[in-house]
């Protein structure tokens, strides 16, 4: 099957032809890089990224989340990304355990994906794999990060929404998220609210969302619970990221985001593709010169990059 | 870039003794695949359901329950009806010799692994097979 021909049958909603593509886009090359050119234009989808602690119950709330927007007849594509062990390369994926109920559902697409020795929550072809189920007809995407912990905060340049679910109990702990978790939410979930000492950590992440400055885009974030193993306060949470969608769209943020974006797809693609044309014999040669010192990283660098390459780029 | 071995292992049935399929599942991560674990109480229709999204190049399914020749066969047909056929399956548990030749030669299990197999017997057995299909 060729690119376009599968092309063709991902944007016919073929479940199967989607779940071919986004193998070929997790192993990257020359025909990853045809597959996302054919998508690209059809990419648009609304990115709701959900992250905090392992145990969180992020799964858990992915599930109920998108029985929440199934029930308004909206289908839902989830990618749940879990670690690869840094020994051997391989990976339990188990975050569809917790996702049984949406089973059978033709109006949900689930696909799990191993980070694959990729720090910061998500995988490297995590973003091409969004676009690739956006375009197969998914209107909102749920991305489920790896559980994180301070600094694992890429995903809130994936996604449009970003979801920080907490636990109570973790009492001065939420102090552990200040720097690098709090800065990103959207809308922070304190999840598994039937126990005790929820309305201490809601006051504690209210308190601190007082504390900074409000948020220069006019956003601020809400902050919600949910008991997300029956459901409870899902609705308020579909209805916050909805109102968050809006207020992207009518305050323009969409737009920068979406230049943000593009600069930082523009220069991992630009990165990917002059490895990928630079590793070689000489590429070789270099490195075992650096490895025994004969040779600098810095120099080696200068004579793999021929200089006419700034004139193409109109920098010359 | 290396294509990894994906490999579903799910529980078919009503039986809840998982411990089997976890040691497995953690041995294949061991030896560099990737393993998409769906956890107990699995329909045939969930399983493929499940591999066809992850696209996997393997299902182990583990079974104790005895119903082993009313489920294993529905899942190989559900994988013919999706046009699955180039998918591996292997099974484990407990499951008779007479069971297993029935089960690999008129329904297309391609290997069982009975109690005391050694999981680098399996490893090997993916292996060879993975690299086999894909050429």
């Amino acid at each position: 099957m060729n690119e376009h021909e599968l092309v063709t049958r991902l944007r016919n909603g073929e479940r199967r032809a989607l779940a071919r593509a986004i193998s070929l886009v997790e192993q990257g090359g020359p025909v990853a890089r045809a597959l996302m050119a054919a998508v690209y234009p059809y990419g648009d989808a609304h990115r709701v990224g959900i992250t905090g602690p392992p145990g969180a119950g992020k799964s858990t709330l992915v599930t109920a989340l998108a029985q929440e927007w199934r029930k308004r007849g909206v289908p839902i594509g989830i990618v749940a990304v879990d670690p690869s062990s840094p020994f051997s390369g391989g990976a339990v994926l188990g975050d569809r355990i917790r996702m049984q109920a949406l089973g059978g559902d033709p109006g949900v697409f689930i696909r799990s994906m191993a980070s694959r020795g990729r720090m910061g929550g998500l995988a490297r072809a995590t973003a091409d794999a969004v676009t690739l189920i956006a375009a197969a007809g998914f209107p909102v995407i749920l991305i489920e990060t790896v559980g994180a912990g301070q600094d694992e905060v890429d995903i809130a340049q994936t996604a449009d929404t970003t979801i920080v679910v907490e636990v109570p109990g973790m009492g001065d702990d939420v102090q552990s998220i200040k720097a690098g978790m709090l800065e990103i939410a959207d809308v922070f979930v304190v999840n598994k609210a039937d126990r005790p000492g929820t309305d201490q950590t809601v006051r504690q992440l209210r308190t601190m969302l007082q504390l900074g400055a409000p948020s220069p885009d006019g956003w601020s974030p809400p902050v919600l619970t949910a008991i997300a193993t029956t459901g409870e306060g899902c609705a308020q949470i579909v209805d916050a990221i909805e109102q968050h969608r809006q207020h992207l769209i009518a305050a323009n943020i969409k737009t920068q985001r979406a230049l943000t974006a593009a600069e930082r797809e523009l220069t991992a693609a630009v990165q990917e593709l002059i490895l990928e044309r630079l590793r070689g014999e000489r590429w070789n040669e270099l490195v075992q010169q650096i490895a025994t010192r004969q040779r600098d990283p810095y120099a080696a660098a200068s004579e793999l990059l021929p200089a006419d390459l700034t004139i193409r780029s109109g920098l010359a | 870039m290396e294509r990894k071995i994906r490999v579903l292992v799910a529980k078919p049935g009503l039986d809840g003794h998982d411990r089997g399929a976890k040691v497995i599942a953690r041995a294949l991560r061991d030896a560099g695949m990737e393993v998409i674990y769906t956890g107990l109480q699995q329909t045939p229709q969930m399983i493929v359901e499940a591999a066809l999204q992850e696209d996997v190049d393997v299902i182990g399914l583990s079974i104790l329950s005895g119903a082993h020749m009313t489920l294993l066969p529905k899942v190989m047909q559900l994988l013919r009806e999706q046009g699955m056929t180039d998918v591996l399956v292997v099974a484990g548990g407990i499951i008779s010799d007479e069971d297993a030749e029935i089960l690999k030669r008129e329904h297309g299990i391609a290997e069982v692994f009975g109690p005391g197999s050694s999981t680098q017997a399996i490893i090997d057995f993916i292996r060879s097979h993975v690299e086999l299909t894909r050429g």
